[in-house]
Protein backbone atom coordinates (compact mmCIF):
# COMPACT_ATOMS: atom_id res chain seq x y z
CA UNK A 1 0.00 0.00 0.00
CA UNK A 2 1.57 3.61 -0.36
CA UNK A 3 1.61 6.52 1.47
CA UNK A 4 -1.00 9.12 1.96
CA UNK A 5 -1.49 11.85 -0.70
CA UNK A 6 -3.72 14.92 -0.21
CA UNK A 7 -5.15 16.51 -3.14
CA UNK A 8 -3.03 19.95 -1.69
CA UNK A 9 0.41 17.83 -2.40
CA UNK A 10 -0.26 17.50 -6.28
CA UNK A 11 0.29 18.96 -8.72
CA UNK A 12 -0.23 19.35 -12.93
CA UNK A 13 2.56 17.13 -13.80
CA UNK A 14 3.59 15.38 -10.93
CA UNK A 15 4.23 12.13 -11.65
CA UNK A 16 2.24 9.01 -10.30
CA UNK A 17 4.49 6.47 -8.94
CA UNK A 18 5.33 4.06 -11.18
CA UNK A 19 3.84 0.37 -10.88
CA UNK A 20 6.72 -2.81 -12.59
CA UNK A 21 5.06 -5.81 -13.61
CA UNK A 22 6.50 -8.61 -15.49
CA UNK A 23 4.06 -10.84 -17.44
CA UNK A 24 4.75 -14.59 -17.56
CA UNK A 25 2.60 -17.16 -19.50
CA UNK A 26 2.20 -18.89 -15.75
CA UNK A 27 0.73 -15.38 -15.04
CA UNK A 28 -1.65 -15.33 -17.86
CA UNK A 29 -2.97 -18.71 -17.06
CA UNK A 30 -4.03 -17.77 -13.88
CA UNK A 31 -5.61 -14.51 -15.09
CA UNK A 32 -7.96 -16.34 -17.61
CA UNK A 33 -8.83 -18.66 -14.81
CA UNK A 34 -9.35 -15.79 -11.92
CA UNK A 35 -11.14 -13.51 -14.98
CA UNK A 36 -13.33 -16.21 -16.83
CA UNK A 37 -11.36 -15.17 -20.39
CA UNK A 38 -10.39 -18.46 -21.62
CA UNK A 39 -9.45 -17.08 -25.04
CA UNK A 40 -6.37 -19.63 -26.18
CA UNK A 41 -4.89 -17.35 -27.54
CA UNK A 42 -3.51 -16.19 -24.51
CA UNK A 43 -1.77 -19.97 -23.05
CA UNK A 44 -1.94 -21.84 -26.70
CA UNK A 45 1.12 -20.66 -29.49
CA UNK A 46 0.10 -23.29 -31.71
CA UNK A 47 -3.87 -21.74 -31.78
CA UNK A 48 -1.99 -18.30 -31.68
CA UNK A 49 -0.04 -19.16 -34.66
CA UNK A 50 -2.86 -20.67 -36.51
CA UNK A 51 -4.73 -17.40 -36.17
CA UNK A 52 -2.20 -15.03 -37.31
CA UNK A 53 -1.46 -13.83 -34.38
CA UNK A 54 2.10 -15.65 -34.39
CA UNK A 55 2.58 -16.03 -30.15
CA UNK A 56 1.04 -15.60 -27.31
CA UNK A 57 -0.58 -12.35 -26.02
CA UNK A 58 -0.99 -10.74 -22.72
CA UNK A 59 -4.72 -9.99 -22.17
CA UNK A 60 -6.14 -6.30 -22.94
CA UNK A 61 -7.91 -6.87 -19.97
CA UNK A 62 -4.90 -7.81 -17.51
CA UNK A 63 -2.91 -4.62 -18.92
CA UNK A 64 -5.82 -2.48 -17.83
CA UNK A 65 -6.15 -3.97 -14.68
CA UNK A 66 -2.23 -2.99 -14.09
CA UNK A 67 -3.05 0.35 -14.56
CA UNK A 68 -5.77 0.40 -12.42
CA UNK A 69 -3.90 -1.01 -9.66
CA UNK A 70 -1.47 2.18 -10.45
CA UNK A 71 -3.88 4.31 -9.56
CA UNK A 72 -5.14 2.30 -6.42
CA UNK A 73 -2.17 2.00 -5.08
CA UNK A 74 -1.37 5.66 -5.97
CA UNK A 75 -4.16 7.52 -4.47
CA UNK A 76 -4.17 5.04 -1.28
CA UNK A 77 -7.44 3.92 0.55
CA UNK A 78 -8.67 7.45 1.02
CA UNK A 79 -9.07 8.26 -2.31
CA UNK A 80 -11.03 6.83 -4.52
CA UNK A 81 -10.85 5.85 -8.68
CA UNK A 82 -13.97 7.45 -10.15
CA UNK A 83 -13.15 7.18 -13.67
CA UNK A 84 -10.63 4.81 -16.33
CA UNK A 85 -10.15 4.32 -19.50
CA UNK A 86 -7.54 2.66 -21.64
CA UNK A 87 -6.90 1.73 -25.10
CA UNK A 88 -5.00 -1.20 -26.25
CA UNK A 89 -2.81 0.11 -29.12
CA UNK A 90 -0.37 -2.90 -29.55
CA UNK A 91 0.16 -5.80 -28.02
CA UNK A 92 2.61 -7.53 -25.75
CA UNK A 93 3.96 -10.97 -25.16
CA UNK A 94 4.55 -12.82 -22.53
CA UNK A 95 7.99 -14.15 -20.56
CA UNK A 96 8.17 -17.67 -20.49
CA UNK A 97 8.82 -19.76 -17.47
CA UNK A 98 12.54 -20.69 -16.35
CA UNK A 99 11.09 -22.89 -13.31
CA UNK A 100 7.92 -23.77 -11.92
CA UNK A 101 7.87 -20.43 -10.05
CA UNK A 102 10.62 -18.36 -12.06
CA UNK A 103 10.02 -16.47 -15.07
CA UNK A 104 12.69 -16.59 -17.91
CA UNK A 105 15.10 -13.44 -18.76
CA UNK A 106 13.14 -10.91 -20.60
CA UNK A 107 11.05 -7.84 -20.87
CA UNK A 108 9.37 -5.70 -17.90
CA UNK A 109 6.25 -3.36 -18.49
CA UNK A 110 6.47 -0.22 -16.09
CA UNK A 111 2.56 1.13 -16.20
CA UNK A 112 3.19 5.36 -15.59
CA UNK A 113 0.90 8.26 -15.11
CA UNK A 114 0.65 11.80 -14.59
CA UNK A 115 -1.37 14.52 -13.49
CA UNK A 116 -3.23 16.91 -16.55
CA UNK A 117 -5.66 18.59 -13.87
CA UNK A 118 -6.74 19.25 -10.21
CA UNK A 119 -10.33 21.13 -9.48
CA UNK A 120 -12.67 20.99 -7.32
CA UNK A 121 -16.58 20.49 -7.87
CA UNK A 122 -18.93 20.68 -4.43
CA UNK A 123 -17.07 19.50 -1.58
CA UNK A 124 -14.96 16.39 -3.95
CA UNK A 125 -11.29 16.97 -4.60
CA UNK A 126 -10.47 15.92 -8.36
CA UNK A 127 -7.15 15.05 -10.32
CA UNK A 128 -7.16 14.21 -13.78
CA UNK A 129 -4.29 12.25 -15.28
CA UNK A 130 -3.16 10.04 -18.26
CA UNK A 131 -2.04 6.69 -17.79
CA UNK A 132 0.28 4.46 -19.73
CA UNK A 133 1.91 1.16 -19.78
CA UNK A 134 5.50 0.89 -21.56
CA UNK A 135 7.01 -2.54 -22.88
CA UNK A 136 10.96 -3.69 -22.03
CA UNK A 137 11.75 -1.03 -25.58
CA UNK A 138 10.00 2.08 -23.83
CA UNK A 139 7.47 2.07 -25.90
CA UNK A 140 3.71 3.02 -24.94
CA UNK A 141 1.43 -0.23 -26.41
CA UNK A 142 -1.61 0.87 -23.97
CA UNK A 143 -2.73 4.47 -22.54
CA UNK A 144 -5.91 6.25 -21.27
CA UNK A 145 -6.85 8.42 -18.94
CA UNK A 146 -7.90 8.48 -15.24
CA UNK A 147 -9.89 10.75 -12.49
CA UNK A 148 -9.62 10.04 -8.76
CA UNK A 149 -10.72 11.81 -6.04
CA UNK A 150 -8.26 12.59 -3.15
CA UNK A 151 -8.87 13.48 0.63
CA UNK A 152 -8.01 17.49 1.41
CA UNK A 153 -6.94 19.00 4.16
CA UNK A 154 -9.25 21.52 4.25
CA UNK A 155 -11.89 19.03 3.95
CA UNK B 1 -22.42 -3.14 -45.27
CA UNK B 2 -23.46 -3.54 -41.63
CA UNK B 3 -25.78 -7.19 -41.95
CA UNK B 4 -28.95 -6.62 -41.41
CA UNK B 5 -29.41 -8.77 -38.28
CA UNK B 6 -27.02 -7.09 -36.92
CA UNK B 7 -28.29 -3.30 -37.78
CA UNK B 8 -31.38 -4.63 -35.63
CA UNK B 9 -29.44 -5.19 -33.01
CA UNK B 10 -28.19 -1.69 -32.55
CA UNK B 11 -29.72 0.23 -29.34
CA UNK B 12 -30.74 -3.42 -27.82
CA UNK B 13 -30.14 -4.06 -24.24
CA UNK B 14 -30.32 -8.23 -22.98
CA UNK B 15 -31.43 -9.75 -20.23
CA UNK B 16 -30.04 -8.93 -16.68
CA UNK B 17 -27.06 -11.13 -15.83
CA UNK B 18 -26.87 -11.52 -11.94
CA UNK B 19 -23.03 -11.70 -11.13
CA UNK B 20 -22.22 -13.36 -7.27
CA UNK B 21 -19.02 -11.60 -5.67
CA UNK B 22 -17.17 -13.94 -3.87
CA UNK B 23 -14.19 -13.28 -0.94
CA UNK B 24 -12.43 -15.67 -2.96
CA UNK B 25 -12.90 -14.71 -6.38
CA UNK B 26 -12.24 -11.51 -5.21
CA UNK B 27 -8.74 -12.78 -3.91
CA UNK B 28 -7.81 -15.06 -6.93
CA UNK B 29 -8.82 -11.79 -8.87
CA UNK B 30 -6.27 -9.54 -7.17
CA UNK B 31 -3.55 -12.43 -7.14
CA UNK B 32 -3.87 -12.49 -10.93
CA UNK B 33 -2.97 -8.96 -11.00
CA UNK B 34 -0.20 -9.73 -8.64
CA UNK B 35 -2.10 -6.98 -6.38
CA UNK B 36 -1.24 -7.85 -2.48
CA UNK B 37 -3.47 -4.66 -1.51
CA UNK B 38 -5.24 -6.02 1.90
CA UNK B 39 -8.26 -4.61 1.12
CA UNK B 40 -8.69 -7.68 -1.32
CA UNK B 41 -7.88 -9.76 0.59
CA UNK B 42 -7.28 -9.70 4.32
CA UNK B 43 -11.10 -10.11 5.84
CA UNK B 44 -9.55 -8.66 9.10
CA UNK B 45 -8.05 -5.31 7.95
CA UNK B 46 -10.66 -4.81 5.61
CA UNK B 47 -13.43 -4.63 8.68
CA UNK B 48 -10.65 -1.56 9.92
CA UNK B 49 -11.03 0.13 6.56
CA UNK B 50 -12.87 2.77 5.52
CA UNK B 51 -14.56 -0.21 3.52
CA UNK B 52 -15.46 -1.59 6.68
CA UNK B 53 -15.26 -4.96 4.48
CA UNK B 54 -13.43 -6.60 1.38
CA UNK B 55 -13.82 -4.66 -1.76
CA UNK B 56 -13.39 -5.73 -5.49
CA UNK B 57 -10.55 -4.04 -7.43
CA UNK B 58 -12.48 -1.43 -9.27
CA UNK B 59 -12.85 -3.65 -12.81
CA UNK B 60 -13.92 -6.88 -10.81
CA UNK B 61 -18.00 -7.53 -10.97
CA UNK B 62 -17.49 -11.32 -9.56
CA UNK B 63 -18.79 -14.21 -11.75
CA UNK B 64 -22.41 -14.86 -13.50
CA UNK B 65 -24.30 -17.18 -11.38
CA UNK B 66 -26.42 -18.88 -13.90
CA UNK B 67 -23.95 -19.66 -16.96
CA UNK B 68 -20.14 -20.13 -16.94
CA UNK B 69 -18.74 -17.04 -18.81
CA UNK B 70 -17.84 -17.74 -22.91
CA UNK B 71 -16.96 -14.50 -23.88
CA UNK B 72 -13.17 -13.48 -24.75
CA UNK B 73 -13.73 -9.73 -23.47
CA UNK B 74 -14.65 -10.14 -19.85
CA UNK B 75 -17.74 -8.71 -21.40
CA UNK B 76 -21.20 -9.42 -20.64
CA UNK B 77 -22.35 -9.90 -24.23
CA UNK B 78 -26.37 -10.14 -25.15
CA UNK B 79 -27.05 -13.51 -26.02
CA UNK B 80 -28.79 -12.08 -29.12
CA UNK B 81 -25.54 -10.19 -30.48
CA UNK B 82 -23.17 -13.32 -29.64
CA UNK B 83 -25.46 -15.67 -32.37
CA UNK B 84 -26.04 -12.68 -34.64
CA UNK B 85 -22.52 -12.18 -35.22
CA UNK B 86 -21.82 -16.18 -35.40
CA UNK B 87 -24.97 -16.25 -38.45
CA UNK B 88 -23.29 -13.04 -39.92
CA UNK B 89 -20.00 -14.57 -40.52
CA UNK B 90 -17.83 -12.93 -37.65
CA UNK B 91 -17.03 -15.63 -35.40
CA UNK B 92 -16.20 -15.57 -31.72
CA UNK B 93 -12.50 -16.78 -32.31
CA UNK B 94 -11.58 -13.47 -34.87
CA UNK B 95 -12.70 -11.13 -31.72
CA UNK B 96 -10.44 -8.30 -30.25
CA UNK B 97 -10.30 -6.07 -27.18
CA UNK B 98 -10.07 -2.28 -28.16
CA UNK B 99 -10.91 -0.52 -25.30
CA UNK B 100 -12.47 -0.24 -22.38
CA UNK B 101 -14.00 3.27 -19.98
CA UNK B 102 -15.50 2.47 -16.32
CA UNK B 103 -17.39 4.77 -14.31
CA UNK B 104 -17.01 4.09 -10.62
CA UNK B 105 -20.06 4.77 -7.99
CA UNK B 106 -19.78 2.99 -5.25
CA UNK B 107 -16.90 -0.17 -3.92
CA UNK B 108 -18.24 -3.52 -4.71
CA UNK B 109 -18.08 -5.49 -1.58
CA UNK B 110 -17.78 -9.26 -1.32
CA UNK B 111 -20.93 -10.80 -0.90
CA UNK B 112 -22.60 -8.35 -3.22
CA UNK B 113 -24.97 -9.62 -6.15
CA UNK B 114 -24.74 -7.27 -8.82
CA UNK B 115 -27.39 -7.01 -11.70
CA UNK B 116 -25.72 -6.35 -15.53
CA UNK B 117 -27.62 -4.63 -18.26
CA UNK B 118 -25.86 -4.60 -21.63
CA UNK B 119 -26.78 -2.39 -24.50
CA UNK B 120 -25.83 -2.49 -27.97
CA UNK B 121 -24.61 1.10 -28.65
CA UNK B 122 -23.27 0.88 -31.73
CA UNK B 123 -21.87 -1.65 -34.78
CA UNK B 124 -20.14 -0.19 -37.39
CA UNK B 125 -18.47 -2.08 -40.21
CA UNK B 126 -15.37 -0.96 -41.76
CA UNK B 127 -12.65 -2.56 -44.10
CA UNK B 128 -9.38 -3.05 -43.03
CA UNK B 129 -6.36 -4.08 -45.24
CA UNK B 130 -9.30 -5.85 -47.69
CA UNK B 131 -11.10 -7.47 -44.70
CA UNK B 132 -14.46 -6.86 -43.35
CA UNK B 133 -14.31 -5.95 -39.30
CA UNK B 134 -17.33 -4.65 -37.33
CA UNK B 135 -16.53 -2.24 -34.14
CA UNK B 136 -18.61 -3.24 -31.55
CA UNK B 137 -19.46 -0.71 -28.11
CA UNK B 138 -21.70 -2.38 -25.68
CA UNK B 139 -22.11 -0.26 -22.50
CA UNK B 140 -23.31 -2.14 -19.12
CA UNK B 141 -24.72 -0.91 -16.05
CA UNK B 142 -24.10 -2.74 -12.68
CA UNK B 143 -26.54 -2.69 -10.30
CA UNK B 144 -25.96 -3.99 -6.68
CA UNK B 145 -28.56 -5.66 -4.34
CA UNK B 146 -29.74 -2.51 -3.20
CA UNK B 147 -30.25 -1.26 -5.98
CA UNK B 148 -27.60 1.17 -6.33
CA UNK B 149 -25.48 1.81 -9.76
CA UNK B 150 -21.66 0.59 -8.43
CA UNK B 151 -20.44 1.32 -12.18
CA UNK B 152 -20.97 1.35 -15.79
CA UNK B 153 -18.36 0.21 -18.21
CA UNK B 154 -18.15 0.75 -21.86
CA UNK B 155 -16.28 -1.79 -23.91
CA UNK B 156 -15.17 -1.18 -27.77
CA UNK B 157 -14.00 -4.44 -29.13
CA UNK B 158 -13.46 -5.98 -33.22
CA UNK B 159 -15.06 -8.89 -34.83
CA UNK B 160 -13.25 -9.90 -38.47
CA UNK B 161 -15.17 -11.83 -41.18
CA UNK B 162 -14.56 -15.65 -41.06
CA UNK B 163 -11.50 -17.38 -43.16
CA UNK B 164 -9.25 -13.83 -42.42
CA UNK B 165 -6.76 -13.73 -40.46
CA UNK B 166 -6.67 -11.00 -37.52
CA UNK B 167 -5.09 -7.91 -38.23
CA UNK B 168 -2.47 -7.82 -35.03
CA UNK B 169 -2.60 -4.35 -34.38
CA UNK B 170 -6.10 -2.54 -35.48
CA UNK B 171 -6.55 0.57 -33.54
CA UNK B 172 -10.05 1.53 -32.99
Amino acid sequence: MSEKHYWEEVEIGTEIKPLVKVATTQMLVKWAGASGDFNPLHFDSIYAESIGVGKIIIHGALKRQWLIQLLTDWVGEQGILRKFSCQYGAMDYPRHMKTITKPDEGETWICKGQVTKKYVEGDQHFIDCKIWLENGKGETTTHGRATVILPAKSA
Amino acid sequence: MLPEELKKLIGMTGDVTVYEVEKGAISRFADAVDDANPVFHDTEYARNSRFGSIVAPPGFFGWPQQQTRNSPLNVDIPTELMSAFEHAGYPLSFALDGAVKFEFFEPVHAGDILNARTTVRSLRERTSNGRSIIVCILETTYHNQSGTLVATQQSTFVRGSSGIQQEGSDNV
